[in-house]
């Protein structure tokens, strides 16, 4: 990726789409992530997760494609690809924390660079909590991605020495999608691996804690990506 | 053995005030909107209610929320762009809240119905949930003790059951269905169709008559008619 430009949230999703090994089995959580199921290819074999009991989802319905039966768990009206099938809710968190996924991708208030996760309850006093299945997802799936953007609305960064918004999962998250880099949460610390118009240099100034420099040239952005990275 | 019941008002007749009732559905899929109104109507207060979410619009357990019959609710997700009743009853510190991560309530519920006393899992360990709970490590990871969730009656939706009471159901619909229907000491079911003993085809069978107490045919619920909500 020689992006010059920060990205915008289809193009965040996009690289995400692209680091998703052949053949997973995915889960993707409500609000932007839903976006990287747009960027999978059919030839990647990707077969998705839906907590509220499905494999095998399909696009968004649309028109006479609607059942009020077959929805994700954003509750959107969904279809079912061949192979899909359905499953009661207690074996689909089963199938999540007994690890069987392979990868999980949420959207965040903040994770730290040691990859805690908040992303459930802003814990403000006249805030409704709701967790949903957030907790489940980032503990159960074998890697858990994070797709943001770098900055809140009032400019501070999500990316945070520790965290302090209330906590979705400790040690969780593997690697951090954000329209100004990506980052990965490895034992050598927080990796830059890739950045999108700014640098590494910029991005310390911007965030506050210490990162590894792991960028390199254009033309060769699957390296730093390749296996787990925690 | 189940019965079979004329009307969804003579299928919940006999919930008292004060009872503890699990109501299948992920929003409004699965939901039992049919017996929930027939609950409303019967008069029941003070309930302990069990569901994923906390209502949907201005149907279903939204309008046994809104109507005040609702003392504390168990859930995982109730805020929503439409739980406008859970969250006025909240707000005003009318209904009880006791947030449980998804997987946990399903699998709580789960442990009711198989008998296990409790059990250990990592979802929620170091987070607000976990507060005040029984904590142990497992193989160097972090698990929370959590606690079975029985109830006096099940309300769920099915789409097809037989005689007895053997049930299958419809894709996303299925959700929490079979688990509340091994987890309360009564069960009732609406299906939109019931067919003769036999009719059902034994290994397709999801939820078998064991658990299942009451049937009565609702032949076209109101989740079928309405616009999908969010």
């Amino acid at each position: 990726m020689s992006s010059t430009d920060r990205l915008g949230a289809d193009q965040i999703a996009a690289l995400v789409a692209r680091d998703i090994p052949d053949g997973s089995f995915v889960n993707l959580g409500i609000g932007l992530p839903t976006k990287v199921a747009n960027h999978l290819v059919p030839e990647q074999n990707v077969m998705l997760h839906t907590e509220n009991g499905m494999l095998g989802m399909g696009p968004e319905a649309h028109g006479s494609q609607i059942d009020r039966d077959l929805i994700n768990a954003g509750k959107v009206p969904v279809t079912e690809l061949p192979g899909a099938s359905y499953f009661h809710h207690a074996d689909s968190f089963a199938m999540m924390r007994g690890g069987h996924l392979d990868i999980c991708v949420l959207g965040a208030y903040q994770v730290s660079a040691r990859g805690d996760l908040a992303n459930w309850h802003t814990g403000r006093p006249d805030d409704i909590p709701a967790v949903g299945g957030a907790m489940d997802l980032a503990l159960g799936a074998r890697q858990t991605f994070v797709m943001m953007y770098l900055l809140s609305r009032n400019g501070t960064a999500k990316i945070v020495s520790r965290c302090t918004y209330p906590l979705t999962g400790l040690r969780c998250v593997s690697r951090v999608y954000t329209d100004l880099a990506v980052f990965l949460i490895a034992h050598r610390g927080l990796v830059v691996r890739e950045t999108f118009g700014t640098d590494v240099e910029q991005l310390r100034q911007l965030i506050g804690v210490p990162l590894v420099d792991g960028t390199r040239p254009a033309g060769d952005p699957h390296l730093a990506g390749r296996g787990r990275a925690s | 053995m189940a019965k079979l019941y004329e009307s969804p008002a003579a299928a919940v007749a006999g919930i008292p005030d004060g009872a503890t009732v699990m109501i299948g559905g992920f929003g409004t899929a699965g939901q039992p909107v049919e017996l929930i109104e027939a609950l409303l109507a019967n008069g029941a207060s003070g309930l302990v209610v069990v569901n994923n979410n906390a209502g949907n619009g201005d149907r279903g357990l939204a309008a046994l929320i809104g109507a005040g019959r609702v003392r504390k609710i168990i859930c995982s997700f109730p805020r929503q762009s439409d739980s406008w009743h859970f969250d006025a009853k909240y707000r005003d510190g009318q209904i009880e809240l006791e947030l449980v991560a998804q997987g946990n309530l399903a699998e709580r519920i789960r442990a009711a119905g198989a008998g296990i006393g409790a059990f250990y899992t990592p979802t929620g360990f170091g987070t607000a949930l976990a507060e005040g709970k029984e904590q142990r490590a497992i193989d160097g990871r972090g698990h929370v003790l959590e606690y079975p969730i029985r109830a006096d009656f099940a309300l769920i939706a099915a789409h097809m059951a037989d005689r007895l009471g053997n049930l299958v159901y419809r894709k996303t619909a299925r959700n929490f269905g079979p688990i509340m229907a091994a987890a309360a000491t009564t069960t009732v079911a609406q299906v939109a169709t019931i067919v003769p003993t036999g009719g059902l085809d034994p290994e397709n069978i999801v939820t078998p008559c064991i658990y299942v107490d009451r049937v009565v045919r609702v032949e076209r619920p109101v989740t079928e008619l309405e616009e999908p909500g969010q």
